[in-house]
């Protein structure tokens, strides 16, 4: 510590150098806090602790095949299901087909299931008694600027009413702000009606999309789920039940491999960066090799002169890769206000930060190695001497 | 009032490299190949041009001096171009597989409003007189081209990760979607048997998914199904199983309904015809599209935000290897300080000293953006992925790194060598000569 103003001096010997490079590493971990970001939304998909306790009964061959709506009896018998509820994707659209709705058609006790979800006891009771009610996640609601009582038509690309008409009237009677932690996408969803949405749709066939059980104890789930899948096994409508997170990280999967892709964008961005820190580092000692042999000639040891090279990379590292993560942080959620939601970049978390951190420190060490090296073993004579 | 005017400086200087950046962006090829003749008729022609070549050849061939600073300019550079190629590949590569299986005379007909297969539902009675309409081309037997046909989702293992499940796409289709579709051709075993439950599976589906091999059985809808042969088209339906529209209709229980019904055309020309004689029908509430435009507009959302994220992704790199560049050209300049000021003050003007700069700094891009490019193409052209596709299911496409894509790429690459030797050039080309000779 005592020889961090020293350290400091050091690091801005040679401003513009020093600039370039920390703007350099600024940007590195800029795209690195929005990219990881990215990464961890993806790879939790559901991944949040609140849906523990929750499975998901979908058909066994495809998610699109129906079940029928008569299993959700059946299977609030198997024991350790303390409740079930249903849903069906309703494949809504707002005025133009750009703006897809993650909309669905909910059982009367889907909140019951998703405690995460928070919405007022009136708006709570306003939505169980209206047939055409709708609850709306908050950033959702922000993104249309709908409010409590707005009459939202509402197109499904997959439903029209009995009529044939394709658009949907709807009340919104709430909007619910969801706890902190909670799966990705659930502030944006739309849940409405499924008797009313059962009723008046063409095709209305008394079946769901799929079911979701609450557990007793998440400890039991696999054997629940597999009594689950027994109750209808060699019937035509074989199920499969998966946790909630299982779920939700095959649909991410199926977009595509997005680790690697940032993985491998990460790589070709630090490799390049460490190229050049590493040579930035190189510059300084070479630039101060008179100045070291001077600290080593009044007595520093070897040790404190590699100790002293490190810090000094790593310092630099450090700067300017909690610049870039806390740009990205402040940045993430300006785009993703500024867009409206449409482009919804996740925030940087507590676990970007701790990669980020351990990066910044890796990468700082292993560039200042070797030149820290060659600083520990300079022969005081000949850099005193210009050889 | 000095500082004042050289903070106006170098904002108009920045204001001029984005308008430059923004028509070197548009420049066609023929152009760029233009600039670059006038710059070498200057450099071999006029006196500043051949000063320029001279002073520009001493800091070539000092560069292996300096290797390690200026492997930063190139792999940095390198880096930018190959992951922007890689990402517009990407892009590219799924559009054209997309837009491949379309074509301007065939039509495909869903039910109104449906923007995908998935989504649309049309009658048994409908499909009769879709195919009846006028504008639809007939076989040698006299039956209309038209092939009703059915798209259902299956989860099936996948081969790259044992244990994760992903949709495929099955597509029931009638007796003529083999005329229909004359580039999808059998290239192992034979074609399924109407009636039978029988499917071929696509190149690109057999590729991505475990067990579907020719002779396989298949457990779909609680029944079990054979694969007895394998298929190549070269375009998105390489992602799908086909089999007989009814069977698979009756194993999912969609009854005698279908969902798209494609036809072909007798000329593209026809397709105004055909498009307003089933609008106008009043038993039907029908989208018509040709297949070449479903099938783009399919592609349109996710490759652009392919694009989009390639190119963000790619400016944020290119800031980070300017500032790579400007360091190493700041570095090299003043080592070089001694020199340049004897050039000075030996009748050397200032341009031929800052273009030479230039030169070196745009020389090092070119090489990164060729480095970046090669690598880029060696590993991702013709790399096989797959995405979920608008009708959930996924679509296999391959990475295209074409041509244009690596002219891009090495556009770039020169932009970002001229401004990161910009600035340097200009402080070369300023330096007071007297202090300069002092230095040691």
């Amino acid at each position: 510590m005592k020889y961090l103003h020293l350290i400091w001096a050091a690091l801005f010997r040679s401003k513009t150098r020093t600039f370039l490079t920390l703007v350099s590493i600024v940007t590195a971990f800029l795209l690195f806090g929005m990219l990881d970001a990215v990464r961890t939304a993806f790879d939790a998909g559901g991944k949040s602790l609140l849906g523990v306790d929750r499975l998901v009964t979908s058909s066994r061959y495809s998610i699109i095949q129906p079940l029928p709506k008569a299993l959700q009896a059946r299977i609030a018998h198997v024991p350790g299901v303390r409740d079930v509820a249903y849903a069906n994707w309703f494949g809504g659209m707002y005025q133009e087909p750009k703006n897809l709705i993650f909309s669905y058609a909910v059982s009367a006790n889907y909140l019951d299931v998703y405690p995460e979800i928070h919405l007022g006891a009136a708006q709570r009771k306003a939505f169980d008694e209206t047939r055409t009610g709708v609850v709306v996640g908050e950033l959702l609601a922000r993104r249309f600027g709908w409010k409590v009582g707005d009459k939202i038509p509402l197109q499904s690309t997959i439903f029209p009413q009995k009529n044939g008409d394709k658009t949907w009237q709807f009340d919104i009677v709430g909007v619910y702000t969801v706890a902190k932690g909670s799966a990705n996408g659930l502030d944006q969803s739309f849940l409405l009606h499924w008797k009313y949405f059962d009723e008046a749709n063409a095709f209305g066939s008394r079946s769901v999309g799929w079911y979701i059980d609450r557990l007793q104890d998440p400890s039991q789930a696999d054997r629940v789920a597999r009594a689950i899948d027994a109750l209808s096994a060699n019937s035509d409508h074989e199920t499969k039940t998966q946790t909630e997170q299982a779920f939700s990280a095959s649909f991410a999967k199926q977009l595509g491999d997005i680790g690697l892709i940032v993985g491998a964008i990460m790589g070709a961005v630090f490799f390049t960066l460490i190229l050049l820190t590493g040579n930035t580092m190189a510059q300084a000692v070479r630039e101060r090799t008179s100045e070291l042999a001077v600290l080593k000639t009044i007595g520093f040891p070897g040790a404190s002169v590699l100790a002293m090279v490190l810090a000094e990379s790593v310092l630099l590292l450090v700067l300017g890769g909690i610049l870039g993560l806390g740009l990205a942080a402040v940045l993430a959620p300006v785009v993703s206000n500024g867009s409206g939601g449409m482009v919804n970049l996740p925030p940087v978390g507590a676990g970007n930060w701790t990669l980020g951190i351990g990066l910044m420190l890796l990468i700082g060490l292993l560039v200042g190695a070797l030149p820290a090296w060659r600083a520990m073993r300079l022969n005081i004579v000949d850099a005193l001497a210009g050889r | 009032m000095r500082k004042i005017k050289s903070f106006l400086g170098g904002l108009g200087l920045v204001a001029l490299l984005a308008l430059g950046l923004a028509l070197w962006s548009r420049l066609p090829p023929a152009a760029v190949g233009g600039l670059l003749l006038l710059l070498v008729l200057w450099l071999l022609l006029t006196r500043r041009g051949r000063q320029t070549l001279s002073v520009a050849g001493v800091g070539i061939s000092t560069l292996g001096q300096r290797i390690g600073a200026s492997s930063v300019i190139v792999i940095g550079i390198a880096g930018v171009v190959g992951v922007l190629v890689a990402l517009l590949a990407m892009g590219d590569g799924f559009q054209a597989t997309l837009q491949q299986t379309g074509s301007n005379d065939t039509a495909i007909v869903l039910r109104g409003g449906s923007n995908a297969e998935l989504n649309s539902v049309l009658e048994r009675d409908d499909l009769g007189v879709i195919a009846d309409a006028p504008g639809v081309a007939r076989g040698s037997d006299g039956k209309p081209l038209a092939s009703a046909e059915l798209s259902v989702v299956a989860d099936l293992p996948k081969k790259s990760e044992p244990g994760a499940e992903a949709n495929v796409s099955i597509r029931g289709v009638g007796d003529e979607a083999w005329a229909l579709r004359p580039n999808v051709k059998i290239v192992q075993g034979r074609r399924f048997r109407p009636g039978l439950r029988e499917l071929v599976v696509g190149q690109g589906a057999l590729r991505q998914f475990a067990g579907l091999e020719v002779g396989h059985q298949l457990r779909l809808a609680g029944q079990e199904w054979t694969i007895v042969g394998e298929f190549v088209s070269r375009d998105s339906h390489d992602s799908e199983l086909w089999g007989d529209a009814q069977t698979v209709a009756a194993a999912y229980r969609r009854g005698s309904s279908a969902q798209s019904v494609t036809v072909r055309l007798t000329s593209p020309a026809a397709f105004g015809t055909f498009k307003a004689a089933l609008l106008a029908d009043p038993r039907l509430k029908v989208d018509v599209s040709t297949t070449r435009e479903y099938y783009t507009k399919q592609s349109e959302g996710l490759t652009k935000v392919i694009r989009a994220v390639g190119i963000t992704v790619g400016t944020i790199m290119a800031i980070g290897a300017v500032f790579g560049a400007l360091n190493t050209m700041f570095a090299a300049i003043a080592a070089r300080a001694r020199e340049i000021a004897t050039l000075r003050a030996i009748g050397f003007r200032g341009v031929p000293v800052v273009a030479a700069v230039l030169l070196e700094t745009m020389l090092l891009a070119l090489l990164g953006g060729v480095l970046g490019g090669f690598v880029t193409w060696l590993i991702f052209n013709g790399y096989t992925a797959s995405t979920l596709g608008s009708n959930f299911s996924q679509v296999v496409f391959q990475f295209r790194v074409s041509p244009q894509l690596l002219w891009t790429g090495l556009k770039w690459a020169m932009a970002i060598g001229f401004i990161g030797g910009l600035l340097p050039a200009v402080r070369a080309a300023r330096l007071p000569v007297t202090t300069a000779l002092r230095e040691s």
